[in-house]
Protein backbone atom coordinates (compact mmCIF):
# COMPACT_ATOMS: atom_id res chain seq x y z
CA UNK A 1 0.00 0.00 0.00
CA UNK A 2 1.17 3.12 -0.67
CA UNK A 3 -0.60 6.80 -0.14
CA UNK A 4 -0.09 9.45 -1.86
CA UNK A 5 -0.83 13.44 -1.01
CA UNK A 6 -0.21 15.73 -3.82
CA UNK A 7 -0.56 19.92 -3.23
CA UNK A 8 -0.90 22.47 -5.65
CA UNK A 9 -2.66 25.61 -7.10
CA UNK A 10 -5.75 25.11 -8.99
CA UNK A 11 -4.77 25.12 -12.57
CA UNK A 12 -1.61 23.32 -11.98
CA UNK A 13 -2.57 19.61 -12.26
CA UNK A 14 -2.55 18.00 -9.31
CA UNK A 15 -4.81 15.77 -9.58
CA UNK A 16 -4.27 14.97 -13.27
CA UNK A 17 -0.96 13.88 -11.81
CA UNK A 18 -2.94 12.26 -8.79
CA UNK A 19 -4.75 10.15 -11.95
CA UNK A 20 -1.50 9.48 -14.03
CA UNK A 21 -0.03 7.43 -11.48
CA UNK A 22 -2.97 5.96 -10.34
CA UNK A 23 -3.47 4.82 -13.82
CA UNK A 24 0.53 4.07 -14.57
CA UNK A 25 0.40 1.98 -11.41
CA UNK A 26 -2.64 -0.44 -12.22
CA UNK A 27 -1.43 -0.81 -16.36
CA UNK A 28 2.18 -1.60 -14.53
CA UNK A 29 0.37 -5.15 -13.28
CA UNK A 30 -2.60 -6.98 -13.49
CA UNK A 31 -2.82 -7.45 -9.40
CA UNK A 32 -2.56 -3.60 -9.01
CA UNK A 33 -5.20 -1.53 -8.10
CA UNK A 34 -5.66 2.04 -7.41
CA UNK A 35 -7.72 4.72 -6.53
CA UNK A 36 -7.44 8.71 -7.53
CA UNK A 37 -9.40 11.41 -6.40
CA UNK A 38 -9.43 14.88 -6.55
CA UNK A 39 -10.28 17.46 -3.28
CA UNK A 40 -14.27 17.41 -4.05
CA UNK A 41 -15.98 20.62 -4.85
CA UNK A 42 -15.49 24.14 -6.17
CA UNK A 43 -12.25 24.86 -7.11
CA UNK A 44 -10.92 28.56 -8.21
CA UNK A 45 -7.49 29.09 -10.21
CA UNK A 46 -4.74 29.73 -8.20
CA UNK A 47 -6.16 28.30 -4.72
CA UNK A 48 -5.03 25.52 -2.87
CA UNK A 49 -5.79 22.07 -3.95
CA UNK A 50 -5.34 18.61 -2.70
CA UNK A 51 -5.48 15.55 -4.74
CA UNK A 52 -4.77 11.76 -3.23
CA UNK A 53 -3.65 8.49 -5.00
CA UNK A 54 -3.94 5.28 -3.08
CA UNK A 55 -2.16 2.17 -4.89
CA UNK A 56 -2.46 -0.95 -3.69
CA UNK A 57 -0.53 -4.60 -5.04
CA UNK A 58 -4.24 -6.24 -4.10
CA UNK A 59 -7.72 -4.80 -3.92
CA UNK A 60 -8.29 -1.55 -3.01
CA UNK A 61 -11.63 -0.35 -1.55
CA UNK A 62 -10.23 1.73 1.25
CA UNK A 63 -11.61 5.10 -0.23
CA UNK A 64 -10.98 7.17 3.50
CA UNK A 65 -9.08 10.51 3.28
CA UNK A 66 -5.37 10.34 3.29
CA UNK A 67 -4.32 11.45 6.72
CA UNK A 68 -0.61 10.60 6.82
CA UNK A 69 1.26 9.92 3.52
CA UNK A 70 4.09 7.45 2.35
CA UNK A 71 4.78 10.27 -0.65
CA UNK A 72 3.62 13.91 -0.32
CA UNK A 73 4.27 15.92 -3.18
CA UNK A 74 4.48 19.92 -3.08
CA UNK A 75 3.62 21.11 -6.73
CA UNK A 76 4.06 25.04 -5.19
CA UNK A 77 6.93 25.21 -2.82
CA UNK A 78 5.19 28.46 -1.71
CA UNK A 79 2.50 25.70 -0.18
CA UNK A 80 5.10 23.99 1.76
CA UNK A 81 5.46 24.38 5.59
CA UNK A 82 7.50 22.31 7.51
CA UNK A 83 5.51 21.50 10.42
CA UNK A 84 2.04 20.46 8.67
CA UNK A 85 4.53 18.61 6.21
CA UNK A 86 5.93 16.53 8.94
CA UNK A 87 2.46 16.16 10.15
CA UNK A 88 0.88 14.57 7.46
CA UNK A 89 3.46 12.27 6.43
CA UNK A 90 3.98 8.32 7.60
CA UNK A 91 7.45 7.20 9.52
CA UNK A 92 9.74 7.00 6.76
CA UNK A 93 7.90 8.70 4.12
CA UNK A 94 9.44 10.95 1.72
CA UNK A 95 8.26 14.88 0.50
CA UNK A 96 9.06 16.02 -2.71
CA UNK A 97 8.97 19.70 -3.37
CA UNK A 98 9.21 21.28 -6.90
CA UNK A 99 11.80 23.77 -6.13
CA UNK A 100 15.34 24.90 -7.60
CA UNK A 101 16.81 25.03 -3.84
CA UNK A 102 18.23 22.80 -1.75
CA UNK A 103 15.95 20.49 0.45
CA UNK A 104 15.17 22.46 3.76
CA UNK A 105 14.45 18.98 5.55
CA UNK A 106 16.12 15.37 5.66
CA UNK A 107 13.15 13.86 4.24
CA UNK A 108 12.50 16.03 1.39
CA UNK A 109 13.71 15.70 -1.49
CA UNK A 110 13.85 19.12 -4.18
CA UNK A 111 13.11 18.19 -7.54
CA UNK A 112 12.92 21.31 -9.98
CA UNK A 113 9.89 20.17 -12.14
CA UNK A 114 8.83 23.79 -13.58
CA UNK A 115 12.57 23.73 -15.11
CA UNK A 116 11.72 20.57 -16.73
CA UNK A 117 8.25 21.41 -17.65
CA UNK A 118 9.30 24.75 -18.92
CA UNK A 119 12.41 23.23 -21.19
CA UNK A 120 10.09 20.29 -22.86
CA UNK A 121 6.49 21.43 -22.79
CA UNK A 122 7.90 25.28 -22.80
CA UNK A 123 5.25 26.09 -20.07
CA UNK A 124 5.39 26.00 -16.03
CA UNK A 125 2.76 22.50 -16.16
CA UNK A 126 5.11 20.95 -13.38
CA UNK A 127 2.75 18.02 -12.56
CA UNK A 128 3.68 15.88 -15.39
CA UNK A 129 7.24 15.65 -14.69
CA UNK A 130 6.37 15.50 -10.63
CA UNK A 131 4.04 12.09 -12.17
CA UNK A 132 7.34 10.48 -12.97
CA UNK A 133 9.64 11.41 -10.25
CA UNK A 134 6.64 10.05 -7.76
CA UNK A 135 6.81 7.09 -10.17
CA UNK A 136 10.01 6.80 -9.28
CA UNK A 137 9.98 6.97 -5.74
CA UNK A 138 6.75 4.27 -5.42
CA UNK A 139 8.37 1.54 -6.64
CA UNK A 140 6.29 -0.79 -8.94
CA UNK A 141 6.32 1.11 -11.60
CA UNK A 142 9.14 1.01 -14.54
CA UNK A 143 10.26 3.67 -16.87
CA UNK A 144 8.34 2.12 -19.21
CA UNK A 145 4.87 1.96 -17.20
CA UNK A 146 4.67 5.80 -17.71
CA UNK A 147 3.18 5.80 -21.09
CA UNK A 148 0.46 3.51 -20.14
CA UNK A 149 -1.07 6.50 -17.61
CA UNK A 150 -0.54 9.33 -19.90
CA UNK A 151 -2.53 7.52 -22.53
CA UNK A 152 -4.98 6.47 -19.81
CA UNK A 153 -5.59 10.41 -18.97
CA UNK A 154 -4.34 12.79 -21.21
CA UNK A 155 -5.35 14.22 -25.05
CA UNK A 156 -3.29 12.70 -27.67
CA UNK A 157 -2.56 15.62 -29.24
CA UNK A 158 -0.39 16.98 -25.60
CA UNK A 159 0.26 12.86 -24.79
CA UNK A 160 4.27 13.09 -26.28
CA UNK A 161 5.72 16.11 -24.64
CA UNK A 162 4.21 14.77 -21.23
CA UNK A 163 5.70 11.64 -21.41
CA UNK A 164 8.45 12.88 -22.25
CA UNK A 165 8.54 15.09 -19.01
CA UNK A 166 7.43 12.09 -16.77
CA UNK A 167 10.04 10.52 -17.93
CA UNK A 168 12.62 13.05 -17.51
CA UNK A 169 11.16 13.59 -13.89
CA UNK A 170 11.48 9.41 -13.76
CA UNK A 171 14.81 9.52 -14.69
CA UNK A 172 16.03 12.39 -12.12
CA UNK A 173 13.85 10.60 -9.63
CA UNK A 174 15.72 7.33 -10.25
CA UNK A 175 19.61 8.58 -10.06
CA UNK A 176 19.12 9.83 -7.03
CA UNK A 177 17.52 6.72 -5.30
CA UNK A 178 20.67 4.75 -6.50
CA UNK A 179 22.59 6.83 -5.65
CA UNK B 1 -13.18 -6.78 -22.78
CA UNK B 2 -10.99 -3.44 -22.26
CA UNK B 3 -9.52 -2.26 -19.17
CA UNK B 4 -9.79 1.50 -18.60
CA UNK B 5 -8.93 4.28 -16.22
CA UNK B 6 -12.44 5.73 -14.86
CA UNK B 7 -14.18 7.61 -12.81
CA UNK B 8 -17.48 6.09 -11.20
CA UNK B 9 -20.05 8.21 -13.14
CA UNK B 10 -17.76 8.08 -16.57
CA UNK B 11 -17.99 3.96 -15.62
CA UNK B 12 -21.84 3.96 -14.99
CA UNK B 13 -22.25 5.98 -18.35
CA UNK B 14 -20.13 3.06 -20.36
CA UNK B 15 -22.71 0.75 -18.84
CA UNK B 16 -25.56 2.71 -19.79
CA UNK B 17 -24.43 2.84 -23.52
CA UNK B 18 -23.84 -0.52 -23.57
CA UNK B 19 -27.69 -1.19 -22.32
CA UNK B 20 -28.52 0.81 -25.40
CA UNK B 21 -31.49 2.84 -23.59
CA UNK B 22 -33.49 4.95 -26.63
CA UNK B 23 -34.51 8.00 -24.51
CA UNK B 24 -32.07 9.88 -22.24
CA UNK B 25 -33.42 12.65 -20.18
CA UNK B 26 -31.25 14.59 -17.52
CA UNK B 27 -30.64 17.95 -16.51
CA UNK B 28 -27.32 18.25 -14.85
CA UNK B 29 -26.89 18.59 -11.07
CA UNK B 30 -23.71 18.01 -9.10
CA UNK B 31 -22.25 15.30 -8.35
CA UNK B 32 -24.09 13.52 -11.15
CA UNK B 33 -23.05 15.69 -13.97
CA UNK B 34 -20.36 13.87 -15.31
CA UNK B 35 -21.94 11.29 -16.01
CA UNK B 36 -24.55 12.68 -18.62
CA UNK B 37 -21.91 15.15 -20.18
CA UNK B 38 -20.25 11.37 -21.15
CA UNK B 39 -23.68 10.06 -22.06
CA UNK B 40 -24.32 13.29 -24.33
CA UNK B 41 -21.33 13.01 -25.65
CA UNK B 42 -21.53 9.40 -26.92
CA UNK B 43 -24.77 10.90 -28.37
CA UNK B 44 -22.94 13.23 -30.22
CA UNK B 45 -20.32 11.49 -31.66
CA UNK B 46 -22.79 8.24 -32.71
CA UNK B 47 -21.27 6.01 -30.14
CA UNK B 48 -24.58 5.57 -28.73
CA UNK B 49 -27.73 5.87 -30.40
CA UNK B 50 -30.66 7.54 -28.23
CA UNK B 51 -32.67 10.01 -28.48
CA UNK B 52 -31.44 12.80 -25.66
CA UNK B 53 -33.44 15.05 -24.33
CA UNK B 54 -31.66 18.05 -22.84
CA UNK B 55 -34.94 19.17 -20.54
CA UNK B 56 -35.88 21.89 -18.40
CA UNK B 57 -35.57 20.33 -14.31
CA UNK B 58 -35.28 17.24 -12.86
CA UNK B 59 -39.22 17.28 -13.09
CA UNK B 60 -39.06 17.09 -16.72
CA UNK B 61 -36.23 14.63 -16.90
CA UNK B 62 -38.18 11.37 -15.42
CA UNK B 63 -41.72 12.33 -17.00
CA UNK B 64 -40.36 12.48 -20.57
CA UNK B 65 -38.77 9.20 -19.35
CA UNK B 66 -42.07 7.72 -18.49
CA UNK B 67 -43.59 8.86 -21.86
CA UNK B 68 -40.90 7.29 -23.01
CA UNK B 69 -41.21 4.27 -21.27
CA UNK B 70 -45.28 3.78 -22.39
CA UNK B 71 -44.38 4.00 -25.83
CA UNK B 72 -42.22 1.25 -25.26
CA UNK B 73 -38.97 2.85 -24.84
CA UNK B 74 -35.74 1.79 -23.06
CA UNK B 75 -35.52 4.84 -20.92
CA UNK B 76 -32.46 6.53 -18.64
CA UNK B 77 -32.14 9.67 -16.54
CA UNK B 78 -29.97 10.10 -13.10
CA UNK B 79 -30.02 13.27 -11.10
CA UNK B 80 -29.31 13.82 -7.39
CA UNK B 81 -30.04 15.29 -3.78
CA UNK B 82 -32.58 18.22 -4.32
CA UNK B 83 -32.77 16.78 -8.06
CA UNK B 84 -34.42 13.33 -6.72
CA UNK B 85 -36.45 15.37 -4.29
CA UNK B 86 -37.83 17.70 -6.84
CA UNK B 87 -38.68 14.28 -9.23
CA UNK B 88 -40.54 12.88 -6.39
CA UNK B 89 -43.88 13.36 -7.39
CA UNK B 90 -43.22 11.72 -11.08
CA UNK B 91 -41.13 8.60 -8.76
CA UNK B 92 -44.22 6.91 -7.92
CA UNK B 93 -46.18 7.08 -11.32
CA UNK B 94 -43.13 5.35 -12.61
CA UNK B 95 -43.52 2.87 -10.17
CA UNK B 96 -47.31 2.51 -9.71
CA UNK B 97 -47.30 2.24 -13.91
CA UNK B 98 -45.15 -0.51 -14.13
CA UNK B 99 -42.44 1.37 -16.28
CA UNK B 100 -39.07 0.07 -15.74
CA UNK B 101 -36.75 3.30 -15.90
CA UNK B 102 -33.25 2.74 -14.60
CA UNK B 103 -31.93 5.45 -12.83
CA UNK B 104 -28.79 6.46 -11.23
CA UNK B 105 -28.74 8.45 -8.43
CA UNK B 106 -25.22 10.00 -6.81
CA UNK B 107 -25.99 10.05 -3.47
CA UNK B 108 -25.85 13.80 -2.09
CA UNK B 109 -26.89 15.33 1.06
CA UNK B 110 -29.92 17.81 1.48
CA UNK B 111 -30.35 21.34 2.14
CA UNK B 112 -30.10 23.21 4.38
CA UNK B 113 -27.16 23.46 5.12
CA UNK B 114 -26.84 23.96 1.54
CA UNK B 115 -23.89 21.32 1.20
CA UNK B 116 -22.94 18.94 -2.59
CA UNK B 117 -21.19 16.50 -1.07
CA UNK B 118 -22.16 12.78 -0.02
CA UNK B 119 -24.72 11.20 2.24
CA UNK B 120 -27.75 9.10 1.50
CA UNK B 121 -30.23 11.23 2.78
CA UNK B 122 -31.71 12.24 -0.72
CA UNK B 123 -32.53 8.36 -1.60
CA UNK B 124 -33.03 6.80 1.67
CA UNK B 125 -35.77 9.24 1.75
CA UNK B 126 -37.27 7.89 -1.62
CA UNK B 127 -36.97 4.22 -0.50
CA UNK B 128 -41.05 3.85 -0.02
CA UNK B 129 -41.30 5.44 -3.75
CA UNK B 130 -41.51 1.78 -5.23
CA UNK B 131 -38.25 1.69 -7.05
CA UNK B 132 -35.60 -0.70 -6.62
CA UNK B 133 -32.82 0.72 -4.92
CA UNK B 134 -29.13 -0.82 -5.33
CA UNK B 135 -25.81 0.84 -3.80
CA UNK B 136 -22.87 0.38 -5.71
CA UNK B 137 -19.54 0.22 -3.97
CA UNK B 138 -16.80 0.26 -6.90
CA UNK B 139 -16.66 1.67 -9.94
CA UNK B 140 -17.01 -1.76 -11.78
CA UNK B 141 -19.52 -2.77 -9.53
CA UNK B 142 -21.78 0.68 -11.00
CA UNK B 143 -21.07 -0.10 -14.58
CA UNK B 144 -22.22 -4.20 -13.99
CA UNK B 145 -25.00 -2.58 -11.99
CA UNK B 146 -25.81 -0.43 -15.34
CA UNK B 147 -26.49 -3.23 -16.88
CA UNK B 148 -28.27 -5.51 -14.97
CA UNK B 149 -30.35 -3.01 -13.76
CA UNK B 150 -32.23 -3.00 -16.69
CA UNK B 151 -32.24 -6.65 -17.06
CA UNK B 152 -34.30 -6.98 -13.78
CA UNK B 153 -36.41 -4.12 -14.03
CA UNK B 154 -37.80 -5.19 -17.45
CA UNK B 155 -38.25 -8.87 -16.23
CA UNK B 156 -41.92 -9.38 -16.81
CA UNK B 157 -42.43 -10.85 -13.12
CA UNK B 158 -40.49 -7.28 -12.00
CA UNK B 159 -41.45 -4.45 -13.98
CA UNK B 160 -40.54 -2.39 -11.72
CA UNK B 161 -38.12 1.30 -12.06
CA UNK B 162 -34.45 0.78 -10.53
CA UNK B 163 -31.93 3.49 -9.28
CA UNK B 164 -28.87 2.41 -8.91
CA UNK B 165 -27.17 4.78 -6.15
CA UNK B 166 -23.40 6.01 -6.42
CA UNK B 167 -22.29 7.66 -3.46
CA UNK B 168 -21.06 11.04 -4.31
CA UNK B 169 -17.72 12.16 -5.11
CA UNK B 170 -16.03 8.93 -3.41
CA UNK B 171 -17.35 6.74 -5.71
CA UNK B 172 -18.75 8.83 -8.60
CA UNK B 173 -15.37 11.61 -8.78
CA UNK B 174 -13.22 9.09 -7.90
CA UNK B 175 -11.05 6.86 -10.29
CA UNK B 176 -9.95 3.88 -10.70
CA UNK B 177 -9.72 0.77 -13.22
CA UNK B 178 -12.83 -0.47 -15.14
CA UNK B 179 -13.27 -3.67 -17.11
CA UNK B 180 -15.66 -2.46 -20.34
CA UNK B 181 -17.27 -4.93 -21.62
CA UNK B 182 -17.65 -5.48 -25.73
CA UNK B 183 -20.85 -4.35 -27.23
CA UNK B 184 -21.47 -8.04 -28.57
CA UNK B 185 -21.34 -9.45 -24.97
CA UNK B 186 -23.24 -6.88 -23.29
CA UNK B 187 -26.21 -7.12 -26.14
CA UNK B 188 -26.15 -11.00 -25.61
CA UNK B 189 -27.03 -9.96 -21.81
CA UNK B 190 -29.85 -7.70 -22.15
CA UNK B 191 -31.99 -8.01 -25.44
CA UNK B 192 -34.18 -4.84 -26.38
CA UNK B 193 -36.75 -4.35 -24.68
CA UNK B 194 -40.42 -5.65 -25.18
CA UNK B 195 -43.60 -5.18 -23.04
CA UNK B 196 -46.90 -5.34 -23.51
CA UNK B 197 -47.58 -2.48 -21.13
CA UNK B 198 -46.98 0.42 -24.13
CA UNK B 199 -49.28 2.80 -26.00
CA UNK B 200 -50.21 0.04 -29.06
CA UNK B 201 -52.55 1.88 -31.72
CA UNK B 202 -52.77 -2.17 -32.69
CA UNK B 203 -53.74 -3.39 -29.01
CA UNK B 204 -55.01 -0.46 -27.64
CA UNK B 205 -55.38 -0.11 -23.82
CA UNK B 206 -56.02 1.98 -21.00
CA UNK B 207 -52.97 3.18 -19.27
CA UNK B 208 -52.07 5.78 -16.08
CA UNK B 209 -55.37 5.11 -15.27
CA UNK B 210 -57.53 6.00 -11.94
CA UNK B 211 -58.84 3.13 -9.44
CA UNK B 212 -60.76 3.81 -6.64
CA UNK B 213 -61.56 2.18 -3.31
CA UNK B 214 -62.62 -1.18 -4.86
CA UNK B 215 -59.71 -1.82 -6.25
CA UNK B 216 -56.65 0.18 -5.66
CA UNK B 217 -54.97 -2.05 -3.59
CA UNK B 218 -55.04 -4.76 -5.78
CA UNK B 219 -52.67 -2.86 -7.86
CA UNK B 220 -50.55 -1.88 -4.61
CA UNK B 221 -50.48 -5.60 -4.21
CA UNK B 222 -49.39 -6.13 -7.40
CA UNK B 223 -46.33 -3.83 -7.38
CA UNK B 224 -45.56 -5.00 -4.25
CA UNK B 225 -45.22 -8.62 -5.56
CA UNK B 226 -43.10 -6.95 -8.44
CA UNK B 227 -40.88 -5.93 -6.10
CA UNK B 228 -40.77 -9.34 -3.62
CA UNK B 229 -39.98 -10.98 -7.18
CA UNK B 230 -36.54 -9.06 -8.01
CA UNK B 231 -35.64 -10.86 -4.87
CA UNK B 232 -35.20 -14.02 -7.00
CA UNK B 233 -34.65 -11.78 -9.97
CA UNK B 234 -31.22 -10.03 -8.70
CA UNK B 235 -29.50 -13.97 -8.10
CA UNK B 236 -30.61 -15.15 -11.09
CA UNK B 237 -29.17 -12.22 -13.27
CA UNK B 238 -25.99 -12.29 -11.51
CA UNK B 239 -25.74 -15.40 -12.35
CA UNK B 240 -26.94 -14.97 -16.13
CA UNK B 241 -24.27 -11.64 -15.62
CA UNK B 242 -21.23 -14.17 -14.62
CA UNK B 243 -21.56 -16.48 -17.39
CA UNK B 244 -21.20 -13.93 -19.88
CA UNK B 245 -18.95 -11.42 -18.46
CA UNK B 246 -16.93 -13.63 -15.57
CA UNK B 247 -17.97 -11.64 -13.09
CA UNK B 248 -19.69 -12.98 -10.08
CA UNK B 249 -22.13 -10.83 -7.50
CA UNK B 250 -23.22 -11.89 -4.25
CA UNK B 251 -26.40 -11.26 -4.34
CA UNK B 252 -28.70 -8.84 -2.51
CA UNK B 253 -25.81 -8.70 0.88
CA UNK B 254 -21.94 -9.12 0.58
CA UNK B 255 -20.77 -10.61 3.84
CA UNK B 256 -16.95 -10.19 4.95
CA UNK B 257 -15.38 -11.86 7.81
CA UNK B 258 -18.79 -13.09 9.04
CA UNK B 259 -17.60 -16.75 9.90
CA UNK B 260 -16.87 -16.62 13.56
CA UNK B 261 -17.94 -12.73 13.77
CA UNK B 262 -19.26 -11.63 16.93
CA UNK B 263 -19.26 -7.88 16.49
CA UNK B 264 -20.88 -6.49 12.73
CA UNK B 265 -20.76 -3.25 11.02
CA UNK B 266 -23.81 -2.77 8.48
CA UNK B 267 -23.10 -0.77 5.94
CA UNK B 268 -24.42 0.49 2.23
CA UNK B 269 -22.33 2.14 -0.56
CA UNK B 270 -18.41 3.12 -0.25
CA UNK B 271 -17.76 3.15 3.62
CA UNK B 272 -17.64 -0.51 3.24
CA UNK B 273 -14.22 -0.32 1.75
CA UNK B 274 -12.79 1.33 5.05
CA UNK B 275 -15.04 -0.71 7.32
CA UNK B 276 -13.86 -4.32 5.58
CA UNK B 277 -10.50 -2.97 6.66
CA UNK B 278 -11.08 -1.35 10.06
CA UNK B 279 -12.65 -5.17 10.43
CA UNK B 280 -9.53 -7.03 9.03
CA UNK B 281 -7.04 -5.25 11.23
CA UNK B 282 -9.11 -6.27 14.62
CA UNK B 283 -9.20 -9.79 13.29
CA UNK B 284 -5.84 -9.30 13.74
CA UNK B 285 -5.71 -8.50 16.71
CA UNK B 286 -7.87 -11.01 17.84
CA UNK B 287 -11.42 -9.32 17.84
CA UNK B 288 -13.86 -11.15 15.83
CA UNK B 289 -15.42 -7.67 13.76
CA UNK B 290 -17.23 -8.69 10.50
CA UNK B 291 -19.43 -6.58 8.39
CA UNK B 292 -22.57 -6.77 6.24
CA UNK B 293 -23.01 -4.47 3.24
CA UNK B 294 -26.48 -4.52 1.43
CA UNK B 295 -26.25 -4.06 -1.88
CA UNK B 296 -29.66 -4.05 -2.32
CA UNK B 297 -32.03 -1.63 0.03
CA UNK B 298 -35.60 -2.11 -2.15
CA UNK B 299 -36.53 -5.15 -2.47
CA UNK B 300 -35.05 -5.17 1.53
CA UNK B 301 -32.78 -8.38 2.01
CA UNK B 302 -34.52 -9.26 5.16
CA UNK B 303 -34.36 -13.20 4.82
CA UNK B 304 -30.09 -12.46 4.46
CA UNK B 305 -30.11 -10.37 7.36
CA UNK B 306 -31.71 -12.37 9.61
CA UNK B 307 -29.36 -15.24 8.70
CA UNK B 308 -26.42 -13.34 9.27
CA UNK B 309 -26.79 -11.40 12.06
CA UNK B 310 -28.47 -14.55 13.63
CA UNK B 311 -25.37 -15.39 15.83
CA UNK B 312 -23.54 -12.42 16.34
CA UNK B 313 -23.47 -10.65 19.88
CA UNK B 314 -24.26 -7.27 18.48
CA UNK B 315 -24.37 -5.29 15.35
CA UNK B 316 -24.47 -1.42 14.48
CA UNK B 317 -25.68 0.37 11.54
CA UNK B 318 -23.25 2.87 9.82
CA UNK B 319 -26.08 5.33 8.86
CA UNK B 320 -25.46 7.97 6.27
CA UNK B 321 -28.86 9.20 6.88
CA UNK B 322 -30.99 10.52 9.85
CA UNK B 323 -34.77 10.45 10.22
CA UNK B 324 -34.90 13.22 12.83
CA UNK B 325 -36.91 12.21 15.99
CA UNK B 326 -36.25 8.75 15.07
CA UNK B 327 -33.15 6.92 13.94
CA UNK B 328 -32.26 6.11 10.54
CA UNK B 329 -33.86 4.32 7.37
CA UNK B 330 -31.49 1.55 6.98
CA UNK B 331 -31.42 1.02 10.85
CA UNK B 332 -35.46 0.84 11.30
CA UNK B 333 -35.31 -1.44 8.01
CA UNK B 334 -32.71 -4.03 9.82
CA UNK B 335 -34.35 -3.45 13.47
CA UNK B 336 -37.95 -4.38 12.01
CA UNK B 337 -36.55 -7.42 9.57
CA UNK B 338 -34.94 -9.20 12.52
CA UNK B 339 -37.80 -8.25 15.04
CA UNK B 340 -40.24 -10.33 12.48
CA UNK B 341 -38.12 -13.33 12.23
CA UNK B 342 -37.58 -13.62 16.11
CA UNK B 343 -33.82 -12.82 16.05
CA UNK B 344 -32.86 -10.91 19.38
CA UNK B 345 -29.54 -9.80 18.28
CA UNK B 346 -29.02 -6.28 19.14
CA UNK B 347 -28.91 -3.27 16.55
CA UNK B 348 -27.40 -0.13 16.69
CA UNK B 349 -27.05 3.41 15.12
CA UNK B 350 -24.20 5.60 14.37
CA UNK B 351 -25.37 8.50 11.91
CA UNK B 352 -21.79 8.97 10.49
CA UNK B 353 -20.67 10.68 7.07
CA UNK B 354 -23.23 13.28 7.04
CA UNK B 355 -22.63 16.20 4.50
CA UNK B 356 -19.13 14.25 2.85
CA UNK B 357 -17.69 13.97 6.58
CA UNK B 358 -15.44 11.54 6.25
CA UNK B 359 -15.09 8.34 7.98
CA UNK B 360 -12.09 6.63 9.65
CA UNK B 361 -10.88 3.23 10.69
CA UNK B 362 -10.38 5.08 14.33
CA UNK B 363 -14.37 6.05 14.25
CA UNK B 364 -15.47 2.60 13.10
CA UNK B 365 -12.93 1.04 15.70
CA UNK B 366 -14.60 3.26 17.98
CA UNK B 367 -18.35 2.11 17.33
CA UNK B 368 -16.91 -1.59 17.46
CA UNK B 369 -15.29 -0.92 21.28
CA UNK B 370 -19.07 0.52 21.92
CA UNK B 371 -20.60 -2.75 20.81
CA UNK B 372 -18.35 -4.63 22.53
CA UNK B 373 -18.30 -2.72 26.11
CA UNK B 374 -22.51 -2.84 25.46
CA UNK B 375 -23.29 1.01 24.59
CA UNK B 376 -25.98 0.70 22.09
CA UNK B 377 -27.50 4.16 22.22
CA UNK B 378 -28.31 6.09 18.89
CA UNK B 379 -25.24 8.73 18.39
CA UNK B 380 -23.69 10.78 15.81
CA UNK B 381 -20.55 10.36 14.94
CA UNK B 382 -17.89 12.60 16.24
CA UNK B 383 -20.30 14.36 18.39
CA UNK B 384 -19.08 12.50 21.74
CA UNK B 385 -15.88 13.10 20.78
CA UNK B 386 -16.03 16.94 20.38
CA UNK B 387 -18.11 16.87 24.18
CA UNK B 388 -15.17 15.01 25.26
CA UNK B 389 -12.75 17.89 24.27
CA UNK B 390 -14.59 20.50 25.66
Amino acid sequence: MHEILWHGRGGQGAFTAAKLLAAAWVFADDGHSALAWPSFGPERRGAPVRAFTRLAEGRCSDRSEIRKADISVYLDATLFDADKAREELKAGGIILLNSSEASPLPEALSYDASKTAQAILGRNFPNTALFGAAAALTGGISRTDLAAGISACLKSAIAKANLEAAQAGFDALASREAA
Amino acid sequence: MAKRFLSGNEAFAEGVRLARPQVISAYPITPQTTCVEALASMVESGALEAEYLHVESEHSALSAAIGASMAGARAFTATSSQGLLYMAECLVYASGGLYPIVMMNACRSTALPWNIYCDQRDSLLLADSGWIQAYAASAQEALDLALMSFAIAESPEVATPFMVCLDGFTLTHTYESVEVPESAQADAFLPPYKTENRFDFENPKNLAFSAGPETNYLFKHQEQQGMLNALKAVPQTEARFAQIFGRAYPGLTEGYLLEGAEYVLITLGTVTGIAQKTASDLRAEGFAAGVLRLRYFRPFPSQEIAKALRQVKAAAVIERDVSFGATGAVHQSVCAALQQQGITTRVSCVIAGLGGADISEDDLRGVFADLAAGRHETRFAGIRERRDER
